[in-house]
């Protein structure tokens, strides 16, 4: 998991990608690269390219200009590609019709490395009969079933797109309790998407911000953490603010404002200001708040570029 | 939302609070050195096993290994591999003494401070307000 075997690669790298659909470009100038191991989000509001990166790392899409590789040197949709990576769409699309014995089959024909024990035992473990139709099942249940299916296909890299969506808390708990026990136990690495931050704050460690169909942060979750802080101070101070305080975003009230900045804890504090750590949540909500902005690793690794 | 699933085999289940803004692995390893305090684990105990603490609080495996590495750093625990995490050292008892005299005092203040007439919440932001300032002074003389 942490430790990455000798050899690991990255299990997405994109370099230039871009997608248009008609007249619409879902995605422009996409670079970056996702390390193996890890359990990465994927964050951005509707309509952010978030699906079509998906999209085009699983195969199911191609991009309109640049590069795309997986797990390694790979081309997304070749037949070593398939068989290494599983894919959750959105919604956890089951065929309805289909009993849970007749879906195993199914994914168990197309599937190279099926693990036949280990979906049977997580269906048992579930509670659930082999002869249930998938339309009878609860949402749930039904994520549970697809989350199963996509886990005994032994894949290297499991993608998921909103798996949580629809699913009420407790069945959120269940879901990424399975999911994290599988990432302990087999090593592999997740990338999902999600439009609700504060669920991603415990799964994840790395974190990739798309809005409106650019990058806006790529990166380790601890660092992006680390290297922003929280400026609070009254608002008739901030034209008083040193040019060298990188601002990400300001929240303003009458009195008082809130800075996200990027700047570490060794970083001087302008005078009247108070510095605070900031939280995932509050990151990204301010980065989606300021489109303009970008934090992204730069040429020397941890170089930041700043344009606002 | 805490929803704690029984870990069998176990000493302990850890629990999380997320409104409390510390880290989900510092939070670990508190609550392992507060059972180690109050005698709920004994060397020789095994930690729950990092596979299962995942699937009980759904977190990520890289935030437990980060709480049992800090653990074994500070000589509380011994790693063995394929095996697991085992206590190794006991906290001693002479901080439970101090505790029970800063506690002493602390009562001391509370009661101070009602008599000022501030209520329970105007302790909290009172007291919060003191830890902060003490923090930023602490790492104002890291920083310098």
């Amino acid at each position: 998991m942490i430790d990455q075997p000798p050899g690991a690669t990255n299990v997405i790298e994109t370099f230039q990608a871009a997608k248009r659909y008609g007249r619409t470009w879902a995605l422009r100038d996409c670079t970056l690269t996702i390390p193996h191991g890890r359990v990465t989000a994927l964050v951005g509001p509707n309509g952010a390219g978030k699906s079509t990166l998906l999209h085009m790392a699983v195969g199911l899409a191609l991009p309109t200009a640049g590069r795309i590789r997986v797990l390694g040197s790979l081309l997304p949709g070749s037949d070593e590609a398939l068989a290494r990576i599983a894919f959750v769409a959105q919604d956890t699309p089951l065929y309805p019709n289909l009993s849970v014995a007749d879906t195993l089959r199914f994914v168990a024909n197309l599937s190279p490395r099926w693990d036949e024990h280990r979906a049977r035992t997580r269906i048992a473990e579930l509670g659930i009969p082999l002869a249930r139709k998938i339309g009878n099942l609860s949402g749930g249940q039904h994520a549970q079933v697809a989350l199963a299916v996509a886990l005994a296909r032994h894949p290297d890299l499991l993608v998921l797109d909103e798996p949580m969506a629809r699913l009420d808390p407790l069945a959120r708990h269940d879901f990424m309790a399975v999911l994290m026990a599988a990432a302990a136990e087999d090593g592999l690495s997740i990338v999902l998407s999600s439009h609700v931050v504060a669920e991603l704050e415990r799964v994840c460690d790395y974190l990739v911000v798309l809005a409106k169909g650019h990058v806006q942060v790529v990166g380790d979750v601890e660092q992006v953490l680390a290297t922003h802080r929280v400026l609070v101070g009254a608002t008739r101070d901030l034209d008083a603010l040193p040019p060298s305080v990188s601002v990400v975003a300001e929240q303003r009230a009458d009195r008082q404002t809130r800075l996200l900045v990027r700047a570490d804890r060794q970083s001087p504090v302008p005078i009247g200001w108070q510095s605070e750590p900031t939280n995932l949540e509050e990151l990204v909500l301010s980065y989606l708040r300021s489109p303009q902005a970008t934090t992204l690793p730069g040429p020397s690794g941890d170089a930041i570029r700043v344009s606002a | 939302m805490e929803i704690d699933k029984q870990v069998s085999g176990s000493p302990i289940t850890f629990r999380l609070d997320p409104t409390s803004g510390v880290p989900t692995y510092l939070q670990l390893v508190r609550q392992v050195e507060h059972a180690l305090t109050l005698g709920y684990l004994i060397p020789g105990d095994q930690l729950p096993k990092v596979k299962d603490v995942v699937a009980s609080l759904a977190i990520n495996p890289n935030t437990v290994l980060k709480a049992y590495r800090e653990l074994e750093h500070k000589g509380l625990t011994v790693g063995r591999p394929g095996q697991g995490t085992y206590i190794e050292a006991t906290l001693s008892v002479e901080p439970l003494r101090e505790q029970a005299a800063l506690t002493r005092r602390l009562i001391r203040w509370l009661d101070a401070a009602s008599a000022a007439g501030l209520d329970q919440e105007g302790i909290t932001a009172l007291f919060t307000n003191a830890l902060h300032e003490q923090a930023k002074r602490d790492s104002g003389k890291v920083a310098s």
